[in-house]
C-alpha cells in the first residue's frame, strides 16, 4: 500500500500515558480501559484491514455520562480520540492513531425503547442494523437502510457513515430514516438533536452529524424510524447481450416513472463468478445481468413488472424471469450477494471501489473501466446499485507483486476520477475515511474544503476528534489506496459485501 | 468604496440599498464587500415568505431574484438543477411536462399572507424546509435536496453534494442549509430530487369529532401498508369566534358534508390500485361502521391543493402556529385545544396548524410550553399586529443554540446574512 500520512504524533501524550491510563480508570470501570498490547491488538484496524495502527489505549464506556467524562478529560489534556462502532467500515474511518484513545461504543448494545405508536426505535449506537429489524419484525415492521454488512455493522456507525444499501433509491439512506440522535461533543457537552418528531426546527444538526465520519461528535443514542413491511415484494432477473442494451433498459425503467425498491447490475465476469460460487442459476451467456425488485400492493407490483418486462424486451434482453414466490426472489439475490467473495476466489487480491455516477452514464462508465482494465492489464468485475447510481468495480490483482499493486492503485484512482468526470462522486456509501482523503480535491476546491474544515474547527477547535480522516492532511491531491483484500482475508470475510 | 464596489453599485444597487446581482460571481463580490464593511444584510428572493421569522434590522438588502432559470433537468436521472431563485411554479410546470413532481408537496404560503397563490422561489422553500401533506410518507424538503452552490458570509463560493442520491463525500451541507432561513449561505444553485407524479387520487372522508377515534385512525393508518399518502383532521371552528374563512367556505365539494369535523385520507395510484387500497382500508379501519364519503379524483386533487395552500387561514390577521409533535401525544394536544381554537392536523397526526386570535396572544407561550413538554416544537409562522416578540418565534434549547452559534460563525463570522432572523445572536 502507499505510505499513509497521519497527523503528527503528540509526544507529550505518549510521554504521559501512564497518567492518562490512571485517570481514565478513575472515570470508568478500570476493566473497561485496555492498554496492554495483547488487549488492544484486535482494535488496530477496521474493515479497511490494509492499514493498521496501535492505539494508545482502548476505552469502553457504558453510558453517555462516561463518554462525556472521557471526552472532557481528553479535551483538557489535549488527547486525540478516535470513535469506533463495530469497526466494519471500509474506508478506514475508525483507524486508530498511536497517540489517540480509541473510544469503542461496543458496550452501548441495548435497544432502549420500541415505540410502535410513534413508529420509532430508540437505541444505543452499538446495536446492529439488523438487530433493529429483528426487534420489530414480529409486528411486521423493519428498519429500511440495509447496508450489506447489516448483520454486524452498528447503527451508530451507520449514522456516522450515512450508510445506504440496495434500497436507497426508494427508501433513502440513514439520514432519511433517523428522527433523533444524542451526541457528545469533544468538550464533553451532551446534545440531543431531534427526538420522535418528524423534522426538527433550526439548523439541521442531525443532517450534519449523519455522514460526518466521527469528526464532529460521538453518537451515544439514535432514534430510527421504522416502516411497515410492504404488502408484497417481487423481483425480475433479466439478462442482456450487451452492456449498452442493459444500460439503456435501466435508464428507461426509471424514465418511465417506475421507482424500484432495488435495481442491481452485474457484468459478465461477475455473472459467471457468482453463479459458480452460489449456484444462483444466472444466465451465463449474458453480458449484463439486471435484477429489479418492486414492492407495494399486489396489483401495483404486477402492473409494474409488466412494464419492466416490456422495456427489457424492447431493449433486446436475452432472458427474463419473474419471481414466482419468496424463495425464488431470494435466489435471484443469492448470487448478487456473493459478488465480493466470488471475486476473492478468482484472484489473490481485489480492490473494491465505491463511486456514484448518474444512472444514464452507466454504459460510458463501464466502457471506461473496460478500457482502463486493458490499459493496466488487470481484470475487473463490476457490480452496480443501478437504482441509485452506486458503482462497485472490483479490481483483481496479486498484491505480492509490487508493480501490480502500484498499477491497481492508479487504476482505482482513475476510476473514481472518471466517476467525477461523468457527474458523479468519489464515494457513494463507504465513506472517505483515510482511504479517499486525497481524492477529495477531485470534487472540491480549496474554498469548499475550507468551509467544511471551518465547521470542524467550530465544533472541535483543538482538532482532537478523529483527526486525519476525510480531509487531505496536506491538502494535496495524491493517490492512496482503496479496499485491499488479500487472499480473501478481508476483515470480517464472512460479512456479505455488495 | 472600492472600484469593484462602485461598479457593482452602479449596476445593482437601487435607491433602497438593495443589490441585484445577476450571477454567482457578482453575489460573491458584493458579499466580500459587505464582509469587509461589516454590513448586516437581508437576503431576499421574491418576498413570498419574508414574513416568517423575526424582523431583521439591516440597512442593506441582497436580492437574489435575478438568479433564476433551469440549468439542467434530466427526468431519467430524477433530478433538476436550477438557479436558486427560480420560481417554484416554473419548476413545477417543467416537471409536469414529464409527469414528475416534487414529492414533498411544497406549501403555498401566498394565501395566508396575500390571499392568493404566491409560491415564491426554490431557495425560499429550501430556506424554510416546510413540507406539505405527503411529508410523513416521502420526507421533507431536506430529504429531496441533492446539492447546492452558494456564497458564504465571507464571500467565498462554496458547494456541497451533487446530482446523485448516494453520496457520502464530506459533510452533508445541503441538509444544513435547508431550513436555515438564509442565515448561512446566499444560495445560487440548487439540485433537487424529483419523482414520478402520482397518477390519480381519491380521498376518503370520515365525518367525526371523536378525538379518541381520530387518534386511533391515525395510528392504524401509519401502521398500515395500504400507503395512505395524506391524512388530515379538520376540526370544527370554535362557535364563539368569527373567522373570515371557515371550512365550509374553503372545502366546498359535492361529497363533503361539512357538518362538523372530519378526517380525510388520500389514496394514490391508478384506478385499480386505488380501489384495491380503499377496499383494504375499509376492512382495516372498519369504515363501514363510520360515516364516510369518497371524494373522486375531480374533488380529491383540489382538496389537497387547498390543504397545502393553508387556505383555511387565508389572510388571517391572527397568529398562525405550526406545531410538530410525536403522534402519540395527539390526544393530549387535541384535549388542550378542545373547541377553543381553529386548527387542523396533518402528517397523520404529527403536524398541527393552529390559529390563535390576537386577543389571546398570551396563549402562544402557554401552548409552546405544552408542546415542549410533549417532545415537540412550535414555530410562529404568522404573527398578529399585537404580537409580543418576547415570546420567541422558534423553539430551541440552550445546547443546540450554542452549537448553532458556532456553526453560524463558521459560515458567516460577522453575521452579515439575516442576523436575528431565527434566533438572537445568530
Amino acid at each position: 500500500m502507499s505510505e499513509l500520512v497521519l497527523p503528527k504524533i503528540n509526544k507529550e501524550t505518549i510521554s504521559k500515558k501512564e497518567y492518562i491510563f490512571k485517570n481514565l480508570a478513575k472515570l470508568i470501570n478500570p476493566e473497561n480501559v485496555l492498554s496492554h498490547a495483547d488487549e488492544i491488538k484486535p482494535y488496530e484496524t477496521d474493515g479497511l484491514s490494509a492499514y493498521t495502527q496501535t492505539p494508545l489505549a482502548v476505552v469502553m464506556p457504558e453510558n453517555t455520562e462516561e463518554v462525556s467524562n472521557i471526552l472532557k478529560f481528553c479535551y483538557k489534556e489535549n488527547i486525540k480520540v478516535v470513535p469506533r462502532g463495530a469497526g466494519t467500515g471500509l474506508s478506514g474511518g475508525a483507524l486508530p492513531l498511536n497517540d489517540a484513545i480509541l473510544l469503542s461504543l461496543g458496550k452501548f448494545n441495548k435497544i432502549i425503547e420500541i415505540d410502535f405508536e410513534n413508529k420509532c426505535v430508540v437505541t444505543q449506537p452499538g446495536v446492529t442494523n439488523l438487530g433493529i429489524t429483528h426487534a420489530v419484525q414480529h409486528k411486521n415492521f423493519y428498519y429500511a437502510p440495509d447496508p450489506s454488512s447489516q448483520i454486524a455493522c452498528s447503527i451508530g456507525g451507520n449514522v456516522a457513515e450515512n450508510s445506504g444499501g440496495v434500497h436507497s433509491l426508494k427508501y433513502g439512506t440513514t439520514t432519511n430514516n433517523i428522527l433523533g440522535v444524542e451526541i457528545v461533543m469533544m468538550d464533553g457537552t451532551i446534545c440531543r438533536i431531534g427526538g420522535k418528531t418528524l423534522d426538527q426546527e433550526g439548523y439541521d444538526l442531525m443532517g450534519l452529524i449523519c455522514g460526518s465520519e466521527g469528526l464532529l461528535g460521538v453518537i451515544t443514542e439514535v432514534t430510527v424510524k421504522i416502516l411497515k413491511n410492504p404488502q408484497i415484494v417481487k423481483a425480475a432477473l433479466i439478462g442482456f447481450p450487451t452492456i449498452e442494451e442493459g444500460g439503456n433498459a435501466t435508464s428507461e425503467i426509471i424514465a418511465s416513472g417506475i421507482v424500484p425498491a432495488g435495481m442491481e447490475i452485474m457484468d459478465k465476469i461477475l455473472i459467471e463468478a457468482t453463479d459458480n460460487f452460489s449456484k444462483a442459476g444466472y444466465p451465463r451467456d449474458a453480458e449484463l445481468l439486471l435484477i429489479v425488485e418492486l414492492d407495494g400492493t399486489e396489483s401495483e407490483v404486477d402492473e409494474l413488472l409488466k412494464q419492466v418486462s416490456s422495456i427489457c424486451k424492447k431493449n433486446n434482453c436475452s432472458s427474463l424471469k419473474l419471481s414466482k414466490n419468496e424463495k425464488e426472489r431470494l435466489s435471484f439475490w443469492a448470487g448478487r450477494k456473493a459478488a465480493f467473495p466470488a471475486c476473492g476466489a478468482m484472484a489473490p487480491d481485489y480492490y473494491c471501489m465505491d463511486g456514484s455516477i448518474p444512472r444514464g452514464k452507466l454504459t460510458e462508465a463501464l466502457l471506461e473501466i473496460k478500457r482502463l482494465s486493458e490499459k493496466y492489464e488487470l481484470p475487473v468485475a463490476n457490480c452496480f446499485h443501478a437504482g441509485d447510481g452506486n458503482l462497485h468495480p472490483l479490481i483483481m490483482f496479486d498484491g505480492s507483486d509490487k508493480e501490480q499493486l502500484r498499477k491497481t492503485e492508479e487504476f482505482g484512482a482513475e476510476i473514481l476520477k472518471a466517476c467525477v468526470r461523468l457527474g458523479g462522486v468519489i464515494t457513494g456509501e463507504h465513506g472517505v475515511g483515510i482511504e479517499k482523503r486525497e481524492l477529495m480535491c477531485e470534487m472540491f476546491n480549496n474554498d469548499d474544503i475550507q468551509q467544511q474544515l471551518d465547521i470542524k474547527s467550530s465544533l472541535d477547535e483543538k482538532n482532537l476528534l478523529n483527526p486525519g480522516k476525510v480531509y487531505p492532511i496536506l491538502r494535496k491531491c495524491a493517490e492512496e489506496g482503496r479496499v485491499h483484500v488479500h487472499r480473501n482475508e478481508e476483515k470480517f470475510p464472512d460479512l456479505p459485501r455488495f | 468604496m472600492s472600484i469593484e464596489m462602485k461598479k457593482n453599485s452602479q449596476i445593482f444597487q437601487d435607491s433602497n440599498n438593495t443589490y441585484y446581482p445577476e450571477d454567482e460571481l457578482q453575489v460573491s463580490s458584493i458579499v466580500k464587500e459587505l464582509y469587509k464593511k461589516n454590513e448586516p444584510t437581508e437576503l431576499i428572493g421574491t418576498n413570498s415568505k419574508s414574513f416568517i421569522g423575526n424582523k431583521i434590522q439591516s440597512a442593506k438588502k441582497l436580492s437574489l431574484s435575478k438568479l433564476s432559470g433551469i440549468i439542467e433537468y434530466l427526468p431519467e436521472e430524477l433530478y433538476i438543477k436550477v438557479k436558486a431563485n427560480t420560481p417554484l411554479e416554473l419548476v413545477e410546470k417543467e416537471l409536469e411536462k414529464n409527469n414528475q413532481e416534487l414529492a414533498f408537496e411544497p406549501i403555498d404560503f401566498g394565501f395566508i399572507e396575500g390571499g392568493k397563490s404566491n409560491k415564491g422561489t426554490v431557495a425560499g422553500h429550501l430556506a424554510c424546509n416546510f413540507a406539505g401533506s405527503r411529508r410523513f410518507k416521502v420526507g421533507s424538503i431536506r430529504d429531496h435536496i441533492l446539492g447546492f452552490r452558494g456564497v458564504n458570509g465571507k464571500g467565498d463560493i462554496i458547494k456541497s453534494g451533487g446530482t446523485v442520491v448516494k453520496n457520502v463525500t464530506g459533510y452533508d451541507l445541503s441538509k444544513l442549509v435547508t431550513g436555515s432561513f438564509g442565515t448561512l449561505v446566499a444560495l445560487t444553485e440548487i439540485t433537487l430530487k424529483v419523482l414520478p407524479k402520482k397518477k390519480l387520487s381519491n380521498t376518503i372522508i370520515i365525518n367525526t369529532d371523536d378525538e379518541k377515534l381520530v387518534n386511533e385512525l391515525f395510528e392504524k393508518i401509519s401502521s398500515s401498508s395500504s400507503e395512505v399518502s395524506g391524512a388530515v383532521y379538520v376540526a370544527e371552528e370554535p362557535k364563539d369566534e368569527s373567522y373570515d374563512h371557515n371550512k365550509e367556505m374553503v372545502f366546498k365539494f359535492n361529497d363533503l358534508e361539512n357538518k362538523g369535523s372530519f378526517v380525510a385520507l388520500r389514496i394514490d395510484g391508478d384506478k385499480i390500485s386505488i380501489d384495491e387500497k380503499i377496499k383494504a382500508l375499509t376492512d382495516e379501519l372498519e369504515l363501514n361502521k363510520l360515516n364516510t364519503t369518497i371524494l373522486d379524483v375531480h374533488q380529491s386533487t383540489p382538496f389537497w391543493v387547498k390543504i397545502n395552500n393553508l387556505e383555511l387561514f387565508t389572510q388571517t390577521k391572527n397568529n398562525l402556529l405550526r406545531v410538530v409533535i410525536p403522534p402519540s401525544q395527539g390526544k393530549k394536544l387535541m384535549q388542550y385545544l378542545g373547541n377553543k381554537y381553529k386548527y387542523y392536523i396533518d402528517w397523520c397526526g404529527s403536524l398541527y396548524w393552529i390559529e390563535v386570535q390576537s386577543k389571546k396572544n398570551t396563549k402562544v407561550g402557554e401552548i409552546k410550553n405544552l408542546i415542549k413538554e410533549l417532545g415537540g416544537y412550535l414555530t410562529v409562522i404568522k404573527t398578529s399586529n399585537e404580537y409580543d416578540y418576547e415570546e420567541t418565534i422558534f423553539t430551541v434549547d440552550d445546547t443546540r443554540l450554542l452549537i448553532s452559534e458556532k456553526i453560524k460563525k463558521s459560515f458567516d463570522p460577522k453575521r452579515i446574512f439575516n442576523p436575528g432572523k431565527m434566533y438572537r445572536g445568530i
